[in-house]
Parts: C-alpha cells; sequence; structure tokens
C-alpha cells in the first residue's frame, strides 16, 4: 500500500486561498482524518490528493512519486463520495466492475472480483438491483465496493457518513474502521465530526481557515492542542479558556490567577500580555476550601457526570464532576485545576505555549 | 383518502380535470382531425356547404398528391382500360396517370434537412453546453448572452443579408445551406436548454469515472451522456419542430433540388385547380414523421419537461 506525503501544497481559486501551504505525512496503512469546519479545506486537500483539484504550488509523494500534476486517473487512489455518486444508469453490479472494466481486465476475473467484494461487504444479494432503489447503507455498501475493488494505493473518503440517519451512521462508522482493520489500506477520510474523527481515526489534522492548525494522534490533539481554535473545536463541551494577563518565563511551574497561585506543567518558553490559561471540563473539580472560587449559574445532569457552569474572575468555565455532587445555582465554590494538564496560550496568536505537556507534539504544527 | 388530504384529490376533483383535459384536446385536436378526414374526401365533397361530416372515404386526395396526371381523349381512355385502383380513380376525370408528383422528393428533403439540422444542433449544442457547465470558460456569461442574442429577433429579419450570403456561397438550394442555416437557428436553444439539464448532473458522477480510471471524454460520454439523455430527446423534439415547419426560409432559399414540403404543399392548389383534399393528404403525410418521432421520445419529453422542477 502507500505512503503520502504532502509537502507545502496550496490551492486557489482565482482570489481565493483555499489551502495555504500545508505539510503533513499519511503513513502507510493508516486511518487518517482530515477535520475542520466547513469552508476550511479539507475537502479540497483531498480532492487534490485524488487529483481532482491540481495543486495551485506544492507536492504530493505517493510512495516517494511526485503524483501532484497527474490525472486521477494515473494516480491509483480511490475516492468515496458524499453522495456516493453511483452511477445511476447502472446497476450495481455494473457499477462494482466499472473501475475494472477501464482497466481492461477480463471479464471472468471482474466477476471472480466483484464476487469477492460482495462476499466482504455483505451484498451478494442485491448485485442485479438498480442502484436507484437501493436503501443509504447498501448505498454506501456499493461506494466502497466500487473504491476496493480495484485494490487502490489508497483510499479518500469525503464525509462518507454524512448522508446516512445518525442511527445507522454509528453502526456503518464501525463497519468502516473493521474493513479498514482487514485490508489495511491508507486511508484519508474528511469529516467535520470530531467526534467520528476521535473514534476512527489513527490520525487526525485538523485544518482551519485553509492552514493546518495541528496534526497527531486522537490523544495529542486532545490533550495537547496546539492552538485554542483546536482546544475549542475538539471536546464537548470545550475546553476552557480563562483569561489573564502578565508574564511567565522559561522554567516556571506556576501562574497566577487573580491573585491565586495554579500549577502548571513546566514552562519551556516565555510570553507576556494577554494570556489564556486553557483546562478541560474533565480536569476541573469543586474543592469547599478551594481558594480560587467561582459562583454556578447552571447545572446540566447527564447521568454519570454533571457539567456546571460557573462565573470566575477570570471567566466563564464548566466543569464535568460526579453526578452525586449536589450543585445548586447561586452556590459559591472553590475551584481547582488538575496541573499537568493545563496548556497556556498566547492571546494574540491563539497559539499553546511549549511546556513539559505538550513539548515534542508541538513540532509537528 | 380524506376529503382534505392536500397529495390525494377528490374524485369530484378528479372527474371536473379529466373533462377539462378532454375538452381541451377536443378543441385543439379539432383542425387536425378535419384536415386528416378532408384528406380523404373527394373535391366536391370538401368544399360542399353545410360542411360534411359522413361522407364516403376516397383516396382521390393521396392519388392526386403523389402523381401528375393529364387529359385524355376518350379514344385513348377506352383503348387502355385502367391498370389499377389509382387510374381507376382519376379516369373518373377523363385523366391519366403520366408520373410521380415531386411530393416524394419534397418529402426527402424536408426528412434530410430537417434531421440533419437537428442531429447537428443536438451534437454541438451538447458538446458546447458541456463546456460551460463544466469549465472555467472566460467570458463564460458573455458568450452565452451572445449565442442567445442570436434570437433576439425574428430570424427572417436577416433573410436577405442571408440570401446574398447564400448565393455568393453557392449555398442556396443546397440540403447543406439549409441544415447549417436550421443549426445556427437551432443551436442557441440547444445550447442554453442543454446546459440546464447539464448542470442538473451532479460532477460527481463524472468525479466518480475520472477516479475509475476513466479519461474525461469517456467520463462524459459514458456517464454524462446517458443521464442527459432525457434533456437530448426533449430538446431534439423542440429542434425538429423548428426545423421540419419552417416555411419563410424555404420559400426563400429553395426551389428546384432542396424545396423542402412546407413551401411545395401550398403549391398544389395551383396545379389542378383548388384541390384541397389533396392539399389536406400533403399536410397528413407531413405530420407523420414528427409525430412518430415525439411519440418515440415521449418518455423522455415528459420527464424533461418537469425535469430538475424538483430534486430527486
Amino acid at each position: 500500500m502507500a505512503q503520502i506525503v504532502i509537502r507545502n501544497i496550496r490551492k486557489e481559486f482565482g482570489d481565493f486561498v483555499a489551502v495555504k501551504e500545508s505539510s503533513f505525512t499519511i503513513e502507510d496503512g493508516e486511518f487518517f482524518m482530515l477535520l475542520g469546519p466547513s469552508g476550511c479545506g479539507k475537502t479540497t486537500t483531498l480532492r487534490m490528493i485524488a487529483g481532482l483539484e491540481l495543486p495551485t504550488s506544492g507536492d504530493i509523494l505517493l510512495d516517494g512519486e511526485n503524483i501532484s500534476q497527474l490525472p486521477p486517473s494515473e494516480r491509483d487512489i480511490a475516492f468515496v463520495f458524499q453522495m456516493f455518486a453511483l452511477y445511476p444508469h447502472l446497476n450495481v453490479r455494473k457499477n462494482l466492475s466499472y473501475p475494472l472494466t477501464s482497466q481492461g481486465m477480463p471479464r471472468k476475473q471482474i466477476k471472480a472480483k466483484i464476487d469477492e467484494v460482495a462476499g466482504i461487504l455483505g451484498i451478494g444479494d442485491i448485485l442485479d438491483r438498480p442502484v436507484g432503489g437501493l436503501s443509504g447503507g447498501d448505498r454506501q455498501r456499493v461506494a466502497l465496493g466500487r473504491a476496493i475493488v480495484r485494490e487502490p494505493k489508497a483510499f479518500m473518503m469525503d464525509e462518507p457518513l454524512g448522508a446516512l440517519d445518525a442511527e445507522f451512521r454509528e453502526h456503518m462508522a464501525e463497519e468502516l474502521r473493521a474493513l479498514h482493520d482487514r485490508m489495511g489500506a491508507t486511508t484519508v477520510y474528511v469529516t467535520h465530526d470530531q467526534l467520528e474523527a476521535m473514534q476512527m481515526g489513527d490520525k487526525i489534522v485538523v485544518m482551519n481557515n485553509a492552514v493546518v492548525e495541528q496534526f497527531g494522534t486522537p490523544r495529542e490533539i486532545y490533550d495537547k492542542p496546539a492552538t485554542m481554535f483546536v482546544a475549542d473545536f475538539i471536546g464537548s463541551p470545550s475546553m476552557n479558556f480563562l483569561d489573564f494577563s502578565g508574564s511567565v518565563a522559561p522554567g516556571q511551574e506556576s501562574i497566577s490567577l487573580s491573585g491565586h497561585d495554579m500549577a502548571v506543567p513546566s514552562l519551556r518558553e516565555g510570553a507576556s500580555g494577554d494570556l489564556v490559561f486553557g483546562v478541560r471540563p474533565e480536569h476541573v473539580h469543586l474543592s469547599d476550601d478551594g481558594t480560587f472560587r467561582g459562583r454556578i449559574i447552571a447545572a446540566e445532569y447527564l447521568g454519570t457526570t454533571q457539567i456546571v457552569t460557573m462565573e470566575t474572575p477570570n471567566g466563564e468555565l464548566k466543569a464535568r464532576i460526579p453526578a452525586d455532587r449536589i450543585a445548586t445555582v447561586g452556590e459559591s465554590a472553590g475551584i481547582g485545576f488538575r496541573g499537568d494538564t493545563v496548556s497556556l496560550f498566547d492571546r494574540a496568536d491563539g497559539r499553546a505555549l511549549r511546556s513539559a505537556l505538550n513539548e515534542g507534539v508541538l513540532g509537528h504544527g | 383518502m380524506s376529503s382534505h388530504s392536500i397529495t390525494e384529490s377528490s374524485s369530484r376533483a378528479k372527474w371536473i380535470a379529466g373533462s377539462l383535459v378532454i375538452l381541451y384536446a377536443l378543441i385543439t385536436m379539432l383542425p387536425l382531425v378535419w384536415i386528416v378526414m378532408t384528406g380523404f374526401k373527394s373535391p366536391a365533397d370538401a368544399i360542399s356547404y353545410p360542411p360534411k361530416v359522413v361522407y364516403e372515404p376516397t383516396l382521390e386526395g393521396y392519388v392526386n398528391l403523389f402523381t401528375t396526371r393529364t387529359r385524355q381523349t376518350e379514344d385513348y381512355l377506352l383503348a387502355n382500360p385502367p391498370e389499377n385502383w389509382a387510374d381507376e380513380i382519376v379516369r373518373q376525370y377523363d385523366m391519366v396517370i403520366v408520373g410521380p408528383s415531386k411530393f416524394g422528393e419534397r418529402f426527402m428533403n424536408s426528412v434530410i434537412i430537417g434531421f440533419g439540422s437537428t442531429f447537428l444542433s443536438i451534437f454541438l449544442g451538447t458538446l458546447a453546453a458541456y463546456a460551460f457547465s463544466r469549465f472555467r470558460i472566460p467570458f463564460a456569461d458573455d458568450l452565452l448572452f451572445f449565442i442567445l442574442s442570436t434570437r433576439m429577433m425574428p430570424p427572417i429579419a436577416v433573410a436577405i443579408p442571408i440570401f446574398l450570403m447564400y448565393r455568393s456561397l453557392g449555398l442556396s438550394d443546397t440540403h447543406l445551406g439549409m441544415i447549417l442555416l436550421y443549426t445556427a437557428v437551432n443551436i442557441s436553444l440547444a445550447v442554453w436548454l442543454l446546459k440546464g439539464f447539464i448542470d442538473e448532473i451532479p460532477r460527481e458522477y463524472e468525479e466518480a469515472a475520472l477516479i475509475d480510471g476513466y479519461t474525461r471524454f469517456q467520463a462524459f460520454y459514458k456517464v454524462v451522456l446517458p443521464q442527459a439523455a432525457t434533456g437530448i430527446a426533449s430538446t431534439a423534439i423542440f429542434c425538429l419542430i423548428f426545423a421540419w415547419n419552417e416555411y419563410a426560409f424555404a420559400v426563400l432559399l429553395t426551389s428546384a433540388t432542396a424545396q423542402t414540403a412546407p413551401p411545395f404543399i401550398p403549391t398544389i392548389i395551383g396545379v389542378g385547380g383548388l384541390d384541397w383534399p389533396a392539399v389536406a393528404a400533403g399536410a397528413t403525410i407531413f405530420l407523420l414523421p414528427v409525430m412518430i418521432f415525439t411519440i418515440v421520445l415521449r418518455k423522455h419529453l415528459l420527464r424533461g419537461i418537469t425535469f430538475g422542477a424538483v430534486r430527486k
């Protein structure tokens, strides 16, 4: 299969820049997620890898070969479209055989290949049906079948689950991941759904406004966000941002929030001005003896946990705490943080400050 | 079925709608029915007043349409008994058939020019519409407007320049000349209609074909064309109807070799007096190809007219 290297890729449509100099590497056999809000350039990036758009500048290397200006037919990359794009005038079997007939494969071999793929996907009984009457899930399977039947070097998937209803999506996501694990083919998957990305991906690229914000494993991206955008986009509820101003120096291990000392991972760089103290809701706890205090303004009960919204001197804060702690609106409570999980950001450019927590991760972005 | 349902109409509403459609059909069909009926009348029945609805049908009109006849002396007629049923019909007027008329030839001209120009309009129109629909073409909007602007005046307004141009190019009274002329008139309609149809076809189908290893042109004819069949069929019908029925240019630019049926049919009147049954017979036969073409493509036409109204 294949390793894909994206190097300084850029795409302009007239005056509009869809993707700004982006670089990342997709290792052989990885299930790779391109994640970001709509319009961030993730689909354009995917289409450039597949050859449906040609990059304005930059290189795409597939197993070391520069394919950035080749037509899609010469790249040996399969693509699964969001709306499936099954050929409506052909039946399931013909749809599946389409990529094989273009290679001039003998008819007998095509038939054997289709039967094999139909077996893998469990669509053997609908092979002679027209695609028009198929259910969403079956269409999805046929679209996948059309992609895997030719054994391409890599798969591109553009929000393939987006057109399915929520109930079925979960099931299909599992099926897709299982299929990938079985075939081990390099897969690039575009989604705007952070849960889908975390759940299915080996690695994630988070894009925003045409640039790559961060590139890493789901765990790295969640625990060690490189920018405020990533911290905010990933996780629900998202990371808390408490504003403070002051200056920090390399080696420092605590900062002062409204006069209260808070532990942070040992800093590796200094900064000054408007800074942000970022902490995930699950790393916030309420303690009656805490000196840093806030007032509870809302509590959402979720069964095993609850989300408590508090007002603090440094801004609003959400805490995910055990459901058995009784939280009454209006109550004043002390707040504590798990210091080793805290990220500090520079408010001006949204970048995370390097620290013992994230060193070694930020290099990628 | 509730009486207040929006989607299911009540039986009374259906009855009223049905009656209206039938009434409308009767009104619009009446002239056609009358022409077909007149074709089977004798000349006397055709001009009788009050008009005859019940009459004895005869093929006289058709015989007169397809033949040239001449009056003969009684001796000649007695010496040469009629050879077939057509002969017998003309003998009533002391005439004999001396050969075929020009109608067959004119009709074939109409077929060649009508279908030829329709094919050319659709062929060029589909390619142009695809290009306009899919590629970034500089000044695309201006070009489309220019193409449409050729229809902003009645084509006959440029008849004199075309007449002069055709004369110096040697295209007057040729099949090629008429095919080119009707194509030029129809192409704007074809480009605009087909662009609309092709715009409706999601690009993903072609992109899927490109990914599946086909070239752009293969993707066009293997994937886009089958999808556009509906639009192509309905556009073809519109083009054919125009080219088939066109009268003014045909009168002006054709005479001996490339004359089409529309300018020919009225000339029948002048040959043997007011031969209305022959004119009606000519009109009836003239109607058939367009009718057959439309019936053959009817399934596509009906889908084509409502195409794009609702997203599937």
